[in-house]
């Protein structure tokens, strides 16, 4: 193994120690994962790489250092999920419809990050406007999971949407990632590729230059290899801001000094509507073995319900198209984009419309208008709404019995290209475990406890009440340990 | 006095019987403020295409409103001044349709939870009694950019700097009867708003403008099938548009046929509304809360706060101004519409010296006649007069004292417009004060008397008709300046001496 | 829930997405597909539940009126596909 390939092997936090100690300089821990780009190219992670962008700033950062004014995170080479618009640098949410589109101005998640010091590498490939759960609706084309089973043969599917986040970390090409999720866009890519990610309560991070699907939804989050990477990534991108007024107007969070903290006592849940019937044995064992583990660690383990779980994922598929058909409605093609001219304004916009978009993304639109429309509104939206309170109240009752929530992330691991019915009900049964902590926008963290029999990884998946991420990151860190994911993947798991 | 009222309501003849006439009013009045409804970008009008504009204004990727506090209060104090009921807890929802002018693919509106409720306007036409105006609603929106057609033949080129600026869509009752009321209501309602500071009712910019609904209907029957002729922007026009539709809608009527629901344009070079071509009946709106924008919640206390920040408005100050300066209800009425009349008005009776009956209706009179016609002639506002409220006073009081004669008055006057100068020093300068020194009338008025003494002796063997013929000759002897009441007792005693 | 063809254009029309008849077909059975599956929420009663629509957030905050600088024209236009004298141009509109 060359000295390069150690680098992007380390957690930020171990590189930032490196940094720090001197033992490497920003420049080559940045080209090292220049060049893991390079090599890992066909797995179609990045849709835009930065490198010149990524040395000056590994020069500056370089810099700091040597003056010792260095940020929380500085000089740590990352890359941002291509929705998170990014000044001066296209960013397209992977459509047709942006495919040349330059911001003239910074997210403010994307800035937080450059403010604490980071080296941006490029943008991330993903599902075309977040809109998917294996990304395989880019218009950059389908992202590989670096994760293949035991005997190598298949191509499997990230997850979705984050799906090149969650590539490009698995694959040690960034450090970290930023991601969204809006219905599981982050906890699901990291339950297919064995990482940490975290989706926190709604309003903890900025919306302002994060292209929206479904404004109530989506929150930012980030994909990392650790609880400890994932809590300095949130720390960093999290922050009230003035320009979103769903932002949470609350001190800016303080997760990595206070990470580590004992969870005896805790009061662990176990939601029984969460036991599904097509949920895959491997996944069944792990979520017993980490209930032992945690046990072990002091936690009381509950049986708890959740009775309106069911209808999460109906409510979500009601209430995330209406939102996104309006949110996606700026797409004209007049002021930015692309644009298939026309002879009148309406053959213009539907011309442009119909060619920009992709299939899923149309499909969404159409659903969202329709369930808006006059006459149905108070049959699909207003009811969805209506669930969405109930689901928002089992949440806040069962936050009585017991403080965070364990289930699995996923039914299933990760599927192969192709084995996955083509219908678009079966591909949202995916996220079912995961949307009901964005109908009623509480955190949730999706951490890697092993690996299928056919040796792909699992995820469990903690939910706890609004603003409870700290808890979260303590709870994570227990079956991160008990796991011992990291060296058993990297003796046990096949890579590509 | 003919006296309208709902009972007895305004009526159209036709030639198959009476009509009555059914007006509401959809007014968009936009907000005085220095930014815009949701964004940071300023609100002037006459900027250079596309310079104040925001990417939120352009509905970039990623940015999103952030509510402008000042636009709120500015609706709770329009809602306050309608007597409305303000409702602390309201939603904005989007309104979605495509338009080449409307960015974001939707508007920003309020529709099931309005910022104010239920309120009422009184209006009063001359020879009227006074009339309340039911207000449905008033909710805040944005305003959307402007699409110009004249650049090229094929071409709309959009600019969108009015895109995003605050409105207050205010709504009336379908309680107007006649286009002058309508076009009353129009002038009561933005005197109201100035005075409150909320919209400057600058019409010709655009920033007061009405969607029209007029229908016909039997008298005692119900509604008939209204249509809307939309954007109105003065209010000549509304009276013009108002007075087409009801003979558009009687023609199709009286001749059995049936008015359609739809949505109009008034084309003010014909003086006639049309149908738009593009269709608005397609349209479904699909209204949902805008997941961007919690509810806005305000606090009794906040809107309490507002009350009593309140300026007097025009209907009790129009109570003041007839209790205390004696003023008619129709004299009152003119001088408290319009803020900057009634502060014209109270600052020049602020520098007189006796403030009564006589010296206010005097005043008024001065500024309903040679004041407001000379305005009117230059074109300019009262805020851009070369009279000061102070120079006006005055000219008054140089008549109550009897120092000049009305009449002289109305020549001070007009060296005052050109000069802008103090009507004191006009008169000292040009000599105008009356004669009131009846040792210096006495020599001029012999010497007339002395030139036609037929005409005495005639006027001494009864004609007094001739008294006039010598205040006529007196009158040009001083050039006007002889004190009128002086120059005919002294004239009376002398004819009588001759 | 079944949807016709009919709903599918008049949907498009309202999206102003353009479908050719063959896709037209498809999302009318994909659409008919999603819409009966939603329709499960209709097994509960929620009579009197208030929707729920906004997250933690219970009131709007608002901002001051204070204008920030607005970026020039150039800017608002530089990504635009077709543009002149600093405005967006699109086909001729007629009202």
């Amino acid at each position: 193994m060359t000295k390069s390939n150690d680098l992007t092997r380390l957690s930020l936090a171990d590189a930032k120690k490196g940094l720090q100690s001197k033992d490497f300089t920003v420049k080559e821990l940045t080209q090292a994962h220049l060049d893991a780009m390079k090599e890992k190219k066909d797995l179609n992670a990045f849709v835009l790489e930065t490198p010149e962008l990524a040395l000056e700033q590994a020069a500056a950062s370089q810099k700091k250092y040597d003056a010792g004014t260095q940020g929380p995170l500085e000089g740590l080479p990352i890359a941002n999920k291509d929705l998170y618009c990014t000044k001066g640098i296209r960013t397209t949410a992977c459509s047709k419809i942006l495919a040349s589109f330059i911001p003239p101005y910074e997210s403010t998640v994307s800035q937080n990050l450059l403010d604490a010091g980071v080296v941006t590498l490029g943008k991330l490939n993903m599902d075309e406007f977040a809109m998917g759960s294996a990304n395989m609706n880019s218009y950059f084309g389908p992202v590989i999971n670096p994760w293949t089973d035991k005997e190598g043969t298949k191509s499997y599917v990230p997850g979705g949407s984050s799906g090149g986040s969650a590539a490009a970390v698995s694959a040690h090409m960034a450090l970290a990632a930023t991601a969204s999720d809006t219905g599981g866009s982050i906890r699901q890519p990291a339950s297919f590729c064995g990482l940490v990610g975290i989706k926190p309560t709604y309003g903890l991070c900025s919306r302002y230059g994060m292209i929206a699907f479904a404004s109530s939804l989506d929150q930012a989050g980030p994909l990392t290899r650790t609880v400890e990477d994932a809590a300095m990534m949130l720390e960093a991108m999290a922050g009230h801001d003035p320009k979103d007024a769903t932002s949470l107007n609350i001190p800016k969070p303080q997760y990595t000094q206070n990470l580590g903290g004992s969870i005896k006592g805790k009061r662990v849940g176990l939601p029984k509507e969460y036991y599904l019937k097509e949920m895959h044995p491997d996944i069944l064992k792990k979520w017993d073995e980490a209930k032992a583990w945690l046990l072990d660690a002091g936690a009381e383990l509950v049986d708890v319900s959740l009775p309106h779980t069911s209808y999460a994922l109906p409510a979500y598929y009601i209430i995330a198209p209406a939102e996104a058909s309006s949110n996606l409605a700026r797409y004209d093609g007049v002021r930015y984009g692309f644009r298939r001219d026309a002879d009148s304004l309406d053959a213009l916009y539907e011309q442009t419309r119909s060619e920009g978009f992709g299939d899923e993304v149309k499909r969404r639109i159409l659903i969202g208008t329709y369930v808006l429309s006059a006459g149905y509104y108070d049959a699909y939206y207003r009811k969805a709404g209506r669930l969405r309170r109930l689901i928002a109240q089992d949440f806040e009752k069962v936050f009585h019995e017991c403080d965070v929530l364990l289930s699995a992330t996923t039914p299933t691991p990760a599927f192969a290209f192709g084995e996955k019915p083509k219908d678009p009900i079966s591909m949202y049964m995916n996220d079912v475990l995961t949307v009901p902590a964005n109908i009623a926008g509480l955190p949730g963290i999706s951490v890697p406890v092993g690996l299928s029999e056919t040796g792909l990884p699992l995820g469990l998946q903690l939910v706890g009440p609004a603003l409870s991420e700290a808890l979260l990151f303590d709870v994570s860190l227990v079956l991160e340990k008990a796991s011992n994911f990291l060296s058993m993947a990297q003796e046990k798991g096949n890579k590509r | 006095m003919n006296t309208k009222t709902p009972d007895h309501p305004f009526l159209v003849q036709g030639q198959t019987g009476p009509w009555e006439v059914v007006i509401g009013l959809e007014i968009h009045a936009q907000i005085t403020s220095a930014s815009k409804l949701f964004s940071e970008a300023p609100t002037d009008f006459g900027a250079d295409p596309n310079a104040n504009v925001s990417f939120v204004d352009a509905a970039f990727p990623g940015m999103l409103p952030v509510l402008n506090a000042h636009c709120v209060d500015q609706a709770i104090k329009t809602g306050l001044g309608l007597n409305a009921e303000i409702n602390l807890f309201s939603v904005f929802d989007r309104k979605n349709y495509f338009y080449a002018d409307l960015p974001l693919g939707y508007q920003i509106s309020q529709f099931h939870h309005p910022i104010v409720g239920r309120g009422s306007l009184e209006i009063q036409l001359p020879d009227h009694a006074p009339r309340t105006i039911g207000i449905t609603r008033i909710h805040l929106e944005q305003d959307a950019g402007k699409s110009i057609h004249d650049q090229h033949p094929q071409k709309s080129h959009i600019d969108l700097n009015r895109s995003g600026v605050g409105l207050m869509e205010i709504v009336t009752e379908p309680d107007l009867r006649s286009a002058e009321e309508a076009m009353a209501f129009m002038r009561y309602l933005r005197g109201l708003l100035r005075y409150l500071g909320t919209c400057d009712g600058n019409m010709e910019q655009g920033s007061l403008r009405a969607d029209v609904n007029v229908s016909l209907r039997r008298p005692g029957e119900a509604f008939g099938t209204r249509a809307e002729t939309k954007n109105v922007n003065s209010i000549r026009f509304i009276g013009q548009a108002i007075a087409y539709e009801i003979q558009r809608q009687m023609a199709i009527l009286e001749s059995g046929g049936t008015v359609d629901q739809e949505t109009r344009l008034f084309d003010p070079s014909k003086g006639e509304t049309r149908t738009m071509r593009s269709k608005e009946d397609a349209h479904d709106y699909r209204y949902f809360p805008d997941p961007d924008l919690p509810p806005l919640v305000i606090s009794q206390d906040h809107v309490d706060r507002l009350r009593e920040a309140l300026p007097e408005l025009p209907q009790e100050k129009k109570q003041r101004f007839i209790r205390d300066f004696g003023l008619s209800t129709y004299d009152a009425d003119l001088l408290t519409m319009d803020r900057d009349v009634a502060d014209f008005y109270e600052n020049a009776l602020k520098v007189m010296d006796t403030v009564n009956a006589q010296t206010g209706k005097m005043l008024a009179n001065w500024m309903m006649g040679d004041f407001f016609a000379a305005l009117n002639r230059d074109g300019l506002a009262i805020k851009d007069s070369p009279v000061t409220p102070q120079h006006l006073a005055k000219l008054v009081q140089l008549i109550t004292n009897d120092v000049i004669s009305g009449k002289i008055a109305k020549d001070v006057f007009g060296f005052m417009w050109e000069s802008k100068h103090d009507p004191e020093e006009i008169v000292k300068e040009k000599g105008l004060a009356q004669m009131v020194d009846p040792d210096a009338l006495k020599p001029i008025i012999q010497e007339i008397l002395q030139a036609n003494l037929d005409k005495v002796a005639e006027y001494q063997s009864g004609k007094e008709k001739l008294f006039g013929f010598f205040v006529g000759l007196a009158m040009k002897a001083t050039q006007g300046k002889a004190n009128p009441a002086l120059l005919n007792q002294i004239l009376k005693e002398m004819l009588k001496g001759q | 829930m079944m949807i016709t063809l009919d709903d599918v254009q008049k949907i498009a029309w309202l999206s102003r997405i353009r479908l050719s008849d063959e896709e037209k077909h498809a999302m009318k059975d994909n659409l008919s597909a999603i819409l009966g599956w939603v329709e499960k929420l209709d097994q509960v009663d929620t009579t009197g539940i208030e929707p729920l629509s906004s997250m933690h957030i219970p009131e709007m905050v608002c901002r001051t009126d204070v204008c920030h600088h607005t970026p020039m024209a150039e800017v608002i236009t530089q990504n635009a596909p077709e543009k002149e004298l600093n405005m967006f141009t699109v086909p001729k509109v007629v009202e």
